[in-house]
């Protein structure tokens, strides 16, 4: 029955899907807006093709996802410790998270003006934006993970003895793993987003500047195709790697129905 | 009427006897202890209790009597306002690895396997790796969990996971083993097996248990000793030997009859306490109940 529930959850996407589909077909069809700046999804879909065929969706892709992991692996370097640390001393808990607090509060893609300036128009200053964009996400919701522990299993751990090292390590990082998951598939939107506002901006290959060429060309089916290729990609990411990753800790912490 | 009299301590009520442990030969020893929560609500005043060694004690009273605060303070995990508690003569700072408390909630690490959390109690203990294994496994065939050693904790019944929280307590092998309301949230039929696991894993061992419960019939089958409480303030008002025979019968007559003894004089000292609490908290109903509780035991000790 479960299975059944599946399939028709599947059957009803897929249903939307094409019903949209043949909506955009349609209205681009009735000819109310030129063709030029409205096309329809066959349209779309062979520029795709055709970006696919001599290999510039590719190798844009390529770069752009280089970057996105290069930058989001800093930013897991930091921002995990970052946030253990403030969650578990008073020194980054009461100076510290105020500081990230306000820097949240900026959206990443103002510090490319500034990275400009400090690297020039160089992979570095994509990364830093990047970074900055992912970094403080990553540490807030490592905090409130590890704030959100449990106070059994730590008043447990007291009783059994566990100190230090195997403390941290042995007890606090996996009792906070469940909302460290969910903080780093936060991050990594974070990051993709700022990674694309980034490459728009400040053409240097990429995803980004596909849509920019697009643009000045005025060749809306390859915007519109890059567009459909960004979704896809970030639907992928999302689902493949961190739905996997999150349902898979989520149950084995029982958090979740063992089914 | 003296004849009535005797003939009701003839009953099995004459193996309820007055407990009377020395300090100087106590294992666990406390005195004048006093606690007040933000130095306000009395949560124990005036507190002695002497423990020896390889006993088990039944701390039972109604909520708020400061069972579980006495508890913890022998765990170390509340520093009591006042009062001395100390383990074999030592004066105790702090939680320490020879006491292990047992919380009502088994409390295992989800993302461990039930071999996993004895054997990390094992590490912490300092337990060499190549040892971990075997031993772990023993402690869970004691707790009769066998064939579960790779189960996660929330594939578990709630009584499953408590043997597992036991049988962790047990890895940490520690001389006094501090229980609090262990099996308060377990169905009535898993209570009875876990005190029946219980009694049997503390006939082999002889730990010294100290155990808080408001169930006046889990006291009466587990305790070799059982001490009454009363709250506002919190204090000990009888303290009672249970010279029953061991392994108990949770229908044994004897048993229901001493069951039904201790409920009454529970219900007594609730009712005393009442009318008192809101005028003065202070010393007259203590001084009161002290003197209830010997001039019971003298006709006890009688004939």
């Amino acid at each position: 029955m479960k299975r059944e529930g599946r399939w028709k959850a599947y059957a009803q996407k897929l249903g939307l899907v094409l019903l949209l589909l043949a909506a955009w077909e349609g209205t681009s069809r009735l000819g109310v807006w030129s063709p030029h700046l409205f096309p329809g999804p066959v349209t779309v879909a062979e520029s795709l093709g055709r970006m696919a065929a001599d290999g510039r969706l590719w190798e844009a892709t390529v770069r752009s996802m280089g970057r996105l992991v290069r930058a989001y692996l800093l930013s897991v370097a930091i921002g995990i410790p970052l946030g253990l640390l403030t969650a578990r001393l008073s020194f980054f808990r009461n100076a510290v998270k105020p500081v990230v607090m306000g820097l949240q509060a900026l959206p990443s893609i103002c510090w490319l003006p500034l990275a400009l300036l400090w690297f020039g128009l160089t992979d570095t200053a994509i990364l830093f934006v990047v970074v900055m964009g992912s970094v403080l996400g990553i540490a807030i919701a490592t905090e409130d993970a590890v704030n959100g522990v449990d106070p059994q299993l730590i008043r447990v751990a007291s009783t059994l003895g566990v100190k230090g090292l195997r403390f941290q390590f042995g007890v606090l990082l996996p009792a906070a793993l469940p909302g460290i998951v969910t903080g780093l598939k936060l991050g990594w939107s974070f990051a993709w987003r700022a990674l694309l506002a980034g490459e728009l901006l400040f053409v240097s290959g990429g995803l980004g500047q596909l849509l920019t060429v697009g643009r000045e060309l005025m060749d809306v089916p390859q915007v519109m195709a890059v567009m459909v290729a960004i979704i896809l990609i970030g639907i992928t990411v999302d689902r493949v790697l961190f739905q996997t990753v999150e349902v898979r800790v989520r149950r084995r912490w029982g958090l979740e129905g063992a089914m | 009427m003296l004849r009535a009299l005797l003939g009701r301590w003839r009953s099995s009520l004459r193996l309820l006897r007055p407990a009377h442990v020395e300090a100087d030969r106590a294992k666990i020893s406390v005195s004048q202890l006093g606690h007040r929560y933000g130095n306000k609500v009395v949560a124990l005043e005036d507190v002695d209790l002497n423990v020896r060694s390889g006993e088990f004690v039944c701390l039972l009273g109604p909520s708020g009597c400061g069972k579980s605060t006495l508890l913890y303070a022998l765990a170390g995990q509340v520093k009591p306002t006042g009062g001395v508690v100390s383990i074999d003569g030592r004066r105790i700072a702090g939680p320490g690895p020879d006491r292990f408390l047992m919380f009502q909630e088994a409390a295992l690490f989800p993302w461990m396997t039930v071999r996993g959390n004895v054997t990390f109690a094992l590490a912490a203990r300092g337990v060499p790796r190549a040892e971990r294994k075997d031993r772990a496994e023993t402690y869970i065939r004691r707790v009769q969990l066998q064939g579960f050693e790779d189960a996660l904790p929330h594939q578990l019944s709630g009584g499953m996971k408590m043997r597992a929280s036991l049988a962790r307590a047990l890895a940490m092998d520690p001389t006094v083993l501090l229980m609090d309301e262990p099996f308060g949230s377990l169905d009535a039929q898993t209570r009875i097996h876990m005190q029946e696991l219980l009694q049997s894993i503390w006939l082999r061992t002889h730990k010294t248990v100290v155990f808080v419960t408001h169930d006046v019939h889990e006291a009466l089958m587990l305790g070799t000793r059982v001490v009454l409480m009363a709250p506002r303030p919190g204090r000990i008002v009888r303290d009672l030997e249970v010279h029953l025979p061991m392994p108990r019968h949770p229908e044994d007559a004897a048993l229901l009859e001493m069951v039904r003894h201790v409920a009454g004089l529970l219900r007594e000292v609730e009712h005393r306490a009442r009318p008192e609490a809101p005028a003065a908290p202070s010393s007259p109903p203590p001084r009161a109940s002290a003197h209830a509780a010997p001039s019971a035991t003298e006709s006890v000790r009688g004939p």
